[in-house]
């Protein structure tokens, strides 16, 4: 099999000035494909910038959107992940990434999970997605997309590469913080996402590719340091932090099989297993909320926990499972 | 930090240990914080469509440093520095803001701020604008006049050298009000304000702030012999120490006195931060329209036309 060329490019958008990074994406849509690439990465919200707050409303687009269509057009014969803000038929705004391929709007994936602690407040301003789903590429294998926090929950990873996701895709715009001294980059937040990807690509025996952008938004700075991981965890490449640039790794998409056929996790995952459990976590949760809210008034009891404690053993219900 | 992300990191602590006193758990990769920092105030000005900046030089060591830093993402042809000091102010720190000029080759001023203090609190036995009772005026109203004629100068030669103000405030004195609203603390953006004073020694070493600089006692140089620590009464890298754990850690009152942070320091720490919250904040408004500045009106300070040209 012919390596795949990726690029990933960390690029730093400018805050709400939709056109600039347009021209932007795709001029180096056209460098990345004169240097061979076959699949190019974009950051999330890599077409509008990341600390929208309200100007979030002003640059949202429609996924038919006819600039986002012309971007597309500009795919014949390679695949593209760029982000954006998209405005759905009802008006709610998502953090979206599509993927472009042969001239269309093949996929969109809305971003799951929205950070709304610490510095980020995302849920005031979009609406969370609420389908997680693989898509076959023109590059012949199943990507799984997501955005950023989607990968702060380990749920995802997973559903895609049970869903036959080979390549996992995470484009993000992750603001560096925790400046440390005592860890290998001087920056918490990189130190996490290195450990998340190694892990997902390993776990999930999957390439998995981390776009994340550059410059500042604000007082925020985002700190780069894309990565490629090999389906057997090992780190292909890592740009520079903080540097803008487009960086080429080969990947020899065949690893996928050879990694899975030596260590086939996949093959005994347990969905079955996993999803029963799931179900009676579920149900026990309801239960235990329903108790709650059924709950007399305050005085007789006085520890939650004794309450929780009860609902597992006593309160349970003799149905047939 | 371009190339590998690893290569021009250096231990912290090793070559400026000497220097000063650094709590552990305070050391921070002297490199990132130089990027993050240097690419911030290039990012501030270049949003605000300015390419000049100018700050206040003390001959302290937070304006040292942001000096320094200010000088790399701009070039030191378009930073301005000014000296403001006060008839009180000791000669040592006007000779070592010098020293930081000749050093980094940038523009400076000194503007003597004596006749704008004099023309107000007026001076034995003249009195001035405020009358007989300002030739009384206790040290605190005095050293808060003081830094806000200083704002006044900055902004004033903000118009004439066409630049925005660089704030040089640092963490620790943000966070128990060690400064004066309106005064020292007006910028336009700030470098520093999320370093600790520890934090500050060590970034300021690893840039190449004049020795001097960085060992000398900080001071707000508004009397002879004044310095912070003595007017705190405790030093900085205990303060540091305190407010990490306490406000970057979340750490309870329990388990700092478990690590052994003395119950009375905590407690006047505690309450200088909570008395000086208003001096962090956007002055409130009262909420009465659809939308208000701040509450529901929120927006990036750099939007698409905000900047200047």
């Amino acid at each position: 099999m012919k390596p795949l060329r990726i690029a990933l490019a960390q690029l730093a958008p400018r805050l709400g000035v939709l056109e600039e990074n347009l021209a932007r994406h795709s001029a180096l849509l056209a460098e990345a494909r004169a240097a061979g690439a076959g699949l190019v990465v974009f950051p999330e919200l890599g077409l509008t910038g990341y600390q929208l707050q309200d100007l979030a409303a002003e640059v949202a687009i429609r996924r038919d959107d006819p600039r986002l269509m012309g971007l597309a057009a500009e795919t014949a014969g390679l695949s593209a992940i760029v982000s954006f803000v998209e405005e759905a038929d009802d008006h709610r705004l998502f953090i979206a990434a599509a993927l472009l391929e042969d001239g269309e709007v093949r996929f969109l994936h809305r971003k799951l999970f929205l950070p709304t602690y610490g510095l980020f407040d995302e849920r005031r301003f979009f609406a969370a997605g609420d389908r997680l789903r693989t898509v076959e590429s023109r590059l012949g294998v199943r990507l799984g997309i997501a955005i950023c926090e989607d990968f702060w929950h380990m749920a995802v990873p997973e559903t895609l590469a049970l869903d036959g996701a080979q390549v996992l895709i995470n484009v993000s715009s992750s603001p560096g913080r925790d400046l440390a001294a005592i860890n290998e980059v001087g920056l918490g937040t990189a130190v996490s996402w290195r450990t998340l990807m190694r892990t997902y690509a390993q776990l999930t025996t999957s390439f998995t590719i981390f776009c994340n952008r550059v410059g500042m938004d604000e007082t925020i700075s985002f700190w780069g340091g894309s990565e490629v991981v090999s389906p057997s965890g090992e780190t292909l490449f890592t740009a520079p932090l903080f540097d803008e640039g487009l960086y080429l790794v080969d990947v020899e998409l065949g690893d996928v099989r050879r990694e899975r056929i030596g260590l086939p996790l996949l093959r005994d995952e347990r969905p079955e297993l996993h999803l029963r459990e799931l179900r009676r976590i579920l149900a026990e949760r309801t239960e235990t909320t329903l108790e709650v809210a059924s709950e007399p008034p305050a005085g007789h009891r006085s520890k939650p926990k004794a309450r929780t404690a009860k609902s597992k053993t006593q309160g349970r219900k003799p149905k047939a499972r | 930090m371009s190339g590998d992300a690893k290569a021009g990191r250096k231990p912290p602590a090793e070559t400026s240990g000497r220097l000063f006193e650094l709590p552990p758990e305070l050391a921070i990769d002297t490199e990132v914080a130089r990027r993050v920092t240097v690419g911030f105030i290039r990012n501030q000005l270049r949003q605000a469509g300015f390419e000049r900046a100018l700050l206040g030089l003390s001959g302290g060591i937070d304006s040292a440093l942001v000096a320094f830093l200010a000088a790399e993402a701009i070039g030191p042809e378009r930073l301005l520095c000014v000296l403001m000091p006060f008839r009180a102010s000791s000669a040592g720190s006007v000779d070592d803001a010098r020293t930081v000029v000749e050093r980094l080759g940038c523009a400076s001023e000194l503007v003597d701020i004596s006749p704008m203090v004099d023309g107000y609190f007026g001076r034995e036995p003249e009195p001035g604008a405020a009358g007989m009772e300002g030739l009384e005026a206790s040290q605190l109203r005095r050293g808060n006049f003081m830094a806000r004629q200083r704002m006044c100068v900055l902004y004033d030669r903000s118009v004439t050298w066409g630049g925005l103000v660089v704030g040089t405030g640092n963490k620790t004195e943000a966070l128990i009000g060690y400064t004066t609203l309106f005064g020292d603390s007006a910028c336009a953006f700030n470098p520093i304000g999320d370093l600790y004073k520890s934090q500050v020694r060590q970034v300021a070493a690893a840039v190449g702030v004049p020795e001097q600089i960085i060992r000398k006692a900080p001071s707000a140089d508004l009397w002879p012999g004044q310095t912070d620590e003595a007017e705190a009464g405790f030093t900085y890298p205990e303060l540091d120490r305190l407010l990490f754990w306490m406000i970057d850690k979340r750490r309870t009152d329990e388990e700092l006195a478990a690590m052994g942070f003395p119950a009375a320091t905590m407690e006047r720490v505690k309450r200088l931060v909570a008395t000086s919250e208003f001096k962090r904040q956007v002055p409130p408004v009262a909420k009465l329209g659809p939308r208000t500045t701040g509450v529901d009106y929120l927006y990036p300070r750099r939007r698409p036309g905000s900047a200047r040209r």
